[in-house]
């Protein structure tokens, strides 16, 4: 009980997607199918590694404002290194991913050590990383594996298919066959990456920090090195949704505004996963909850005609109604000195 | 931290453990401590004693590896140290309970209680064996009904308190330091703290208490050093100075009466009249009425409901039931705004001068000057003349001692913090004056001068409602004393019935007779 009572918000983010997607299916003309899930799937992926990005500045008390960019920029080095022999396409990911990652850790490097405020420091550097995304690709376009793309933004009998591992149509793998390889990715990368990370003393520490700095400098616990840690963790998972989205297009595209929007969304799905942006409480997963929420409503606008020119209209009321609802609990509150805590 | 940070035990020797020569230590210049020699042995409580600014933070500062000396060597064990950080100091042996808790709102209990050094199982922390040492280490200190999963937001002051002293239990310290760590505990807390400071010294820990708690000292410690104005002053034995001697070691002066003479008991309206408030389960029907020119107090055991009750009749509550009445309005205001202004001028000293009284990064003419902007303003703009009156008086009034109003008020002493924020609600010309624990934390020497102070306002027709956790400070101070139980007040103590003994037995529900 103690356990659901602190985890309200997440709880609450989990059911208000069950909802959302239960009652987009029912309306689907065409009904539940795994090809309309393989297809969500892909859409989401990317937006829920850059909020699970996010999560960890936002964790700390701060933003990072370069999340979008560096997954822009992760996108652009995939689009020239993923192809070519098995080895070299294994090579490439690793390089995409160590690119995100260095970048994040030289952000953490100049907030801790150039004593910067993360919005602001994160606001040059993502620029600086649009920049570096431009020079690799001044104009979209570039190869990436199509047997790569194919395995990996289908169902797992795809990617079993693809590769001939073994018998895709083999009985024990019917029940799980149908489930989409994105699916698998995101939730895998957030069970090996960010579950453990939070089990450390590292990624104790980065809670420590957003709830109270001092308290946690006067436990003797390792402010700076938990600082860099968070932003190389960030800058590794953007790096995850910009390699996804390079072997989903097939390309790299070093799109300004993408970046832009990828953030801006970034920072909308950490709040409707729980995390507060004062810092010190929430999660990754929440984050990658509340990114899924956000997809499923811009995926309503498929399947109800409403003008395209509405369409950020509603969309910002929609949001603005999720993200009241985590407001609601202060309604109850009866002491007003907590509404302040 | 590392495995090899095992302190070296040292036999009871005589040989100090920790010794201090030569600790100097400026801040921008400013002395805080000068060519300061101390020295304390295990197996002993040792108690440090100064007014505010006499440099007793600075030393358990730097004996905690949170401040580097400017000048002079410190040693543990016979060695040289050169501690760059508090988990520095944990290593070698020395704890410190701050009085500003340094505890993580957000975590569990069994996370704080952990934090710097969890149990790991495959290089992860491991959330079982976590709780079962949080468990263990609350057991120690009776706090079995703290849950270690709890989030250390929801606990109170007390329980929070309690749950630092876990913490500091957990690193197993040498030197264990207690800066004012009582001052927020109910009193069951305070004796099972006692206690436990007992075990510690007869198993050879040497416990250093800071506390502005006389009896406190006299009951505990076996050793006393008092410091002055950045230097040590003296170190004794216990029963080698009498109290008196002690104090005016302290404050360099001779003092008079603690308490300012209390007026003849004299039936008086009712300017503030409460009835029948109810809120939540917390507050369960109070009555009690306090006329101009009375102080009465709040007893009872923490967490009766007191706190809730000031917090009710200043609006800070929600949903609460029942009748207030202030002068001529009539009422629950809705919220502090409505509260301090109108006809009913109520003003309300809050519980936790960092966080509720004072934004501390802020001047400290903003913060005088907080509460009260319609006094110096015309329409929407601040009269800056007008405003630098206000602040000057303020500050002459509470003789704060200050370098520049301009300064953060976060510099201050904690004493001349808590001035800042009475003269905060001391410029708003309140009738009515709620006080929360407002010695909680500060030296002697302010203290008295917060008791003269609140006996010159009601003095002067004001009616002051003052809840205390400390019994010989409502005992000297008040002219009537309610005590609470459960959220209601039981028992009222008038004049000749106001003794410890009667509070205590109220507070505790017990029928002696005398009481009732």
């Amino acid at each position: 009980m103690t356990l659901l009572r602190q985890n309200r918000a997440f709880v609450g983010a989990l059911a208000m997607l069950a909802v959302l997607y239960l009652v987009y299916n029912i309306m689907h003309p065409r009904g539940f199918s795994t090809a309309v899930l393989v297809q969500n799937a892909n859409e989401a992926v990317a937006i829920a590694f850059v909020a699970m990005a996010q999560t960890l500045p936002v964790l700390l008390g701060g933003l990072d404002l370069s999340v979008g960019a560096v997954m822009t920029l992760a996108a652009c080095v995939a689009s020239e290194l993923v192809n070519g022999s098995p080895a070299e396409i294994l090579l490439g990911m690793f390089a995409t991913l160590a690119v995100g990652a260095a970048f994040g850790f030289m952000n953490g490097i100049i907030i801790v050590y150039g004593r910067l405020q993360p919005i602001i420091a994160t606001l040059a550097t993502g620029a600086v990383a649009i920049g570096l995304a431009l020079f690799i690709r001044p104009k979209p376009g570039g190869d990436v594996d199509g047997d790569l793309n194919w395995a990996l933004t289908n169902s797992l009998w795809d990617f079993v298919d693809t590769y001939g591992f073994f018998d895709p149509d083999a009985a024990w793998f019917q029940p799980i066959s149908w489930i989409p390889v994105p699916l698998i990715l995101l939730f895998g990368m957030a069970a090996i990456v960010w579950v453990p990370f939070k089990k450390s003393v590292t990624g104790r520490t980065v809670y420590a920090i957003g709830s109270a700095e001092g308290a946690a400098y006067m436990s003797g616990l390792p402010i700076d090195r938990a600082r860099i840690a968070a932003f190389t963790l960030g800058g590794f998972l953007a790096a995850c949704g910009g390699l996804y989205l390079a072997i989903q297009t097939s390309s790299g595209n070093a799109d300004v505004m993408q970046a832009g929007a990828y953030t801006l969304n970034s920072i909308a799905a950490v709040v409707l996963g729980g995390t507060s942006l004062l810092g010190g409480a929430g999660g990754a997963i929440g984050s990658l909850v509340g990114a899924l929420i956000l997809r499923v409503i811009s995926f309503y606008f498929r399947i109800v005609s409403i003008d395209p020119l509405l369409q950020p209209l509603i969309e910002g009321l929609v949001l603005l109604a999720a993200v009241s609802l985590g407001a609601i609990r202060t309604l109850r509150v009866k002491n007003r000195l907590e509404l302040f805590r | 931290m590392s495995g090899n940070g095992e302190p070296v035990t040292i036999e009871k020797s005589g040989v100090p453990y920790v010794q201090l020569s030569g600790i100097s230590k400026y801040f921008a210049g400013i002395r805080a401590l000068e060519n300061v020699n101390f020295a304390c042995e295990l197996g002993s409580t040792h108690a440090i004693l100064g007014e505010n600014g006499a440099g007793k933070s600075t030393l358990i500062k730097i004996m905690s590896g949170v401040l580097q000396p400017s000048a002079g060597e410190m040693r543990v064990a016979g060695r040289p140290v050169h501690f760059r950080s508090p988990s520095d100091a944990a290593d070698a042996g020395i704890v410190c309970i701050f009085q500003e808790l340094s505890l993580l709102p957000d975590l569990s209990v069994a996370d704080n209680i952990s934090i710097s050094d969890p149990p790991r199982r495959f290089g992860l922390i491991d959330g079982r064996a976590q709780r079962r040492r949080a468990e263990e280490l609350l057991a120690r200190i009776r706090c079995e009904d703290v849950d270690p999963r709890a989030l250390v937001r929801d606990l109170s002051l007390s329980r929070r308190q309690m749950v630092e002293i876990a913490k500091a239990l957990g690193k197993r310290p040498k030197v264990l330091i207690l800066d004012e760590a009582t001052s927020a505990l109910t009193s069951r807390d305070v004796e099972t703290v006692y206690e436990l400071l007992d075990t510690l010294q007869d198993e050879g820990v040497a416990n250093l208490f800071i506390s502005h708690r006389m009896h406190e000292v006299d009951k505990l410690c076996d050793t006393l050093s008092v410091f002055r104005n950045g230097g040590h002053v003296e170190t004794f034995k216990k029963a080698e100075r009498s109290p008196s001697e002690i104090v005016r070691m302290m404050i360099g002066r001779d003092v008079e009466a603690q308490f300012p003479p209390k007026p003849e008991p004299v039936a008086r309206p009712a300017h503030l009249s409460i009835a029948n408030v109810k809120w939540e389960n917390r507050l369960k029907g109070v009555n009690l009425n306090v006329g101009k020119g009375e102080i009465v107090g709040l007893g009872g055991l923490d967490g009766q409901g007191q706190k809730e009750l000031l917090l009710a009749l200043f609006g800070v509550l929600r949903g609460v039931e029942g009748t207030v009445r202030a002068g001529e309005v009539t009422g629950i205001p809705g919220s502090p705004d409505v509260a301090k202004g109108g006809k009913a001028r109520i003003a309300l000293v809050p519980e936790d001068r960092k966080t509720e009284g004072l934004m501390l990064p802020m001047s400290i003419a903003d913060n005088l000057i907080a509460a009260s902007y319609d006094k110096v303003s015309n329409g929407p703009v601040i009269d800056p003349a007008k405003e630098r009156a206000a602040v000057a008086e303020g500050i002459q009034k509470l003789q704060i001692k200050i370098g520049s109003a301009r300064d953060p008020v976060a510099t201050l002493s904690g004493g001349n913090q808590q001035k800042v924020v009475i003269a905060k609600w001391l410029m708003t010309d309140p009738e009515i004056i709620l006080l929360n624990d407002p010695t909680r934390g500060i030296d002697v020497g302010t203290k008295q001068e917060i008791y003269k102070l609140m006996r010159d306002l009601a003095d002067e027709g004001r009616a002051i409602l003052f809840y205390s956790t400390d019994y010989a400070e409502l005992i000297g101070c008040c002219d009537r004393i309610a005590v609470m139980y459960d959220g209601a007040i039981l028992t009222e103590l008038t004049g000749e019935a106001i003794s410890e003994e009667a509070i205590v037995a109220a507070s505790l529900n017990i029928d002696t007779g005398a009481a009732a």
